[in-house]
């Protein structure tokens, strides 16, 4: 079956709750109990309309506040496939939340304000969905019915992302621009009659359209070890197998694999799940494989093509996106989590941080605080192994983990 | 012939999270009500380690107000699988007064079950919990984490939750702490019954169609159960095909009118379903932030 993943960005009252629950609203995946529920709350409330944002706003404060404080995940099918919309707010943690739900989407959708136009936010969306890669934005320019449906706004907003784009690093997104109002439904799911000027299709139909690949793409193969099976049951003595989920390609029996970082080489004896064998592994599977030769593995190593060996070093630079109140300083020292495989990272160099606003790259400073994005080159206790994320997103990416507080405060993107 | 492997992407993501949970975690738990969806996470760990046997018990907390088709089910399931299960009891904590049972027409034990939740992790020793809440069922659980870390009190600080990017999942925690663990969040009410279908996983008998005598209340079925179920002297007792769709308490869970007898009609029922899945939770009724409050708490 189908999922395709979706991450939506905007600013505060960009109507972001309200396009999702005009989207669900549409498409009838809201059930009676719920609509009922964001009925009598909105005509408790004065509204002479539904108030769909209600259909998403999961905690008390954000429904006292008439915002969103946390991603929320919503689910919808149509006969087609099955939807996650990850909806991230647009405030204080923005870029935090942003990340987090753009780097398991397929498709980003990036609300514009159309009385507002391109502001900083956009910017910053923009940028972070250029920095991970995602292939299929979708600039969805919303309110059109407060500016009467006017194409020179659309027009005006269209041209303003364009040029951000012909900045971008990452030159192979699809960005597709939809005039909408999602408090009226106008070219949501229904086309509407007030944009004779637009003839593309409307956000559910482009959805629709989306080619469905997985976030981590076409790559060298890659096999994180997870685990070492041993059995204890007295029939199972001599087994001994690695559990872990394959990233980037398929792997099949035969093929000659290298073990990192002992660069020990063997070839794969056996794909097994759940007491099947496989010939071949599509990218994407959990899965347990065997090793003809009794090699030494554990946690943390990664099976590779012999072919296809990554980089390797003790130092690395990487762009990274600062979510954590403290910040990021200078000469401190984090657990930098690299798939399974868990090192110590020391920051030599803060080289620079994004101005969003000018797109500029300002030049180095001390630390990077919350919402930061900067490039940075960072000192390893032990040698990685690693790809750039342009081209390997499994082993492109880590996170670093601040071992005070054990909250996860950054994320990189390797060089 | 060519043999390939290639699973469903919601299935995948469960395994990996739940090989996560064993590796970074020195005590797991998964915790069984015995209704779909912790058997689903049971046949998911199964696959993850398989042919080791799942590497963590099992443990219940057990209301006392159960259906009992659930509990044979539940006793017959860890049998079968040579699987360690651990019960412990809310009925306890009643009896020695630590916690006071709610009462009248609305009584449940539902709440009372975190209490006996937290004393059993501490007892124990558990620092990760795999549940099988889903992000579809409630809109405070769609804003759940897959590792979501807990204080000594069990308490959820939603405000201040882990950012969780790509599969990469941080199990640190402090001494004290542990962390929820949800493999199935992803998963809607619909992938869950599709995944037993297709994997013929067995399942309580409470879930398909069958006769049982019932009353009714606020527009809802209830089991006509006077030891576990108050009931009004006016509210008439008759008989009726169900079926239950969500298993909780017989105090907390309604039936709902059905004809599903076997678990393709389950699946069709639900795909044409109007009504949500927890719309016939009598626990959830009770406020907006019924579940937020809840999970505040320390429940599940």
């Amino acid at each position: 079956m189908e999922v395709l993943k979706i991450v939506t960005a905007g600013s505060v009252d960009d109507g972001k709750s309200t396009l999702i629950g005009r989207i669900l609203y549409d498409t009838k995946s809201l059930t009676d109990d719920k609509l009922e529920a964001i009925e009598k709350k909105s005509q408790s409330r004065g509204y002479d309309y539904l108030d769909f944002s209600l259909a998403t706003d999961g905690l008390v404060a954000e429904r006292e506040q008439g915002i969103t404080i946390d991603v929320a995940h919503i689910y919808f099918s149509t006969d087609n496939r099955s939807y996650i919309i990850a909806d991230t707010p647009g405030h204080v943690e923005y870029t935090r939340n942003m990340v987090t739900g753009a780097s398991t989407s397929q498709a980003s959708v990036i609300l514009v304000d159309a009385r507002n136009g391109v502001i900083e936010q956009t910017k910053r969306h923009f940028f972070i969905n250029n920095l991970l890669r995602v292939k299929d934005i979708i600039v969805a320019v919303n309110k059109m019915d407060l500016v009467d449906f006017d194409e020179s706004k659309f027009d005006r907003i269209r041209s303003d992302v364009e040029k951000l784009a012909a900045q971008a690093n990452y030159k192979n997104q699809s960005i597709t621009f939809i005039p909408v109002s999602a408090l009226k439904g106008d070219n949501v799911v229904y086309r509407s009659e007030n944009t004779p000027w637009y003839t593309g299709k409307t956000l559910m139909e482009h959805f629709e359209s989306i080619e469905n690949q997985d976030v981590y793409e076409t790559a060298d193969a890659r096999f994180p070890i997870q685990s070492v099976i041993r059995p204890k049951q007295a029939d199972y003595h001599d087994y001994r197998a690695y559990a872990g989920k394959l990233y980037g390609n398929d792997l099949s029996v035969g093929d000659e694999v290298t073990i990192l970082p002992s660069m020990t080489k063997t070839k794969i004896k056996e794909i097994q799940f759940f007491g099947s064998t496989y010939d071949t592994a599509k990218r994407g599977s959990s899965l347990t494989l065997s090793l003809e030769n009794d090699v030494n593995v554990s946690r943390g190593d990664t099976i590779v093509r012999s072919e296809s060996i990554p980089r390797s070093g003790k130092e690395l630079n990487a762009t990274i996106c600062w979510m954590d109140r403290n910040p990021m300083r200078l000469a401190s020292r984090y657990e930098l989590q690299h798939g399974t495989n868990k090192i110590m990272a020391k920051i030599k160099d803060i080289k620079s941080v994004l101005e969003v606003q000018s797109n500029q790259q300002s030049h180095s400073v001390d630390n990077l605080v919350l919402n930061d994005i900067g490039t940075v080159s960072m000192q390893l206790n032990k040698t990685l192994f690693f790809d750039s994320y342009a081209k390997n997103k499994s082993t492109g990416c880590f996170i670093l983990i601040d071992k005070q507080t054990n909250t996860t405060a950054g994320v990189g993107f390797i060089e | 012939m060519n043999r390939i492997l290639e699973n469903n992407p919601l299935e995948n993501e469960a395994i990996h999270i739940i090989r996560e949970t064993v590796a970074q975690f020195e005590k797991p738990v998964l915790l069984f009500s015995g209704g779909k969806d912790s058997i689903t996470l049971v046949r998911l760990a199964q696959k993850a380690f398989y042919p080791a046997t799942i590497p963590f018990p099992l443990m219940h907390i057990d209301t006392g107000h159960n259906f009992p088709e659930t509990i044979e089910f539940r006793d017959r399931l860890v049998q079968e699988l040579g699987l360690e299960l651990i019960v412990r009891n809310v009925q306890d904590n009643i009896d020695s007064g630590r916690v006071m049972e709610e009462k009248g027409k609305y009584a449940s034990r539902n709440i009372l079950q975190t209490e006996t939740l937290l004393d059993a992790i501490e007892e124990f020793g558990f620092d990760a919990c795999i549940g099988g809440a889903r992000r579809d069922e409630e809109k405070a659980r769609a804003k759940e984490r897959v590792f979501s870390v807990r204080d000594d009190f069990g308490q959820w600080d939603e405000k201040n939750q882990r950012p969780e990017v790509f599969d990469m999942l941080n199990g640190n925690i402090d001494h004290g702490q542990n962390v929820r663990v949800f493999p199935i969040s992803n998963w809607t009410e619909l992938d869950v019954w599709s995944y037993i279908e297709k994997e013929d996983i067995e399942i309580p008998s409470i879930y398909f169609a069958h006769k049982r005598p019932v009353f009714e209340r606020d527009g809802l079925i209830w089991s006509a159960f006077d030891d576990y179920v108050y009931r009004e002297d006016d509210e008439q007792v008759y008989e009726k095909i169900v079926r239950f769709r969500t298993v909780g308490d017989m105090s907390c869970t309604a039936a709902v009118e059905s004809n599903a007898f076997t678990i393709s009609d389950v699946v069709r029922e639900i795909r044409s379903s109007r009504i949500s899945e927890r719309g016939a939770r009598i626990d959830d009724k009770r406020s907006e932030a019924a579940m937020e409050k809840r999970k505040q708490q320390g429940y599940f």
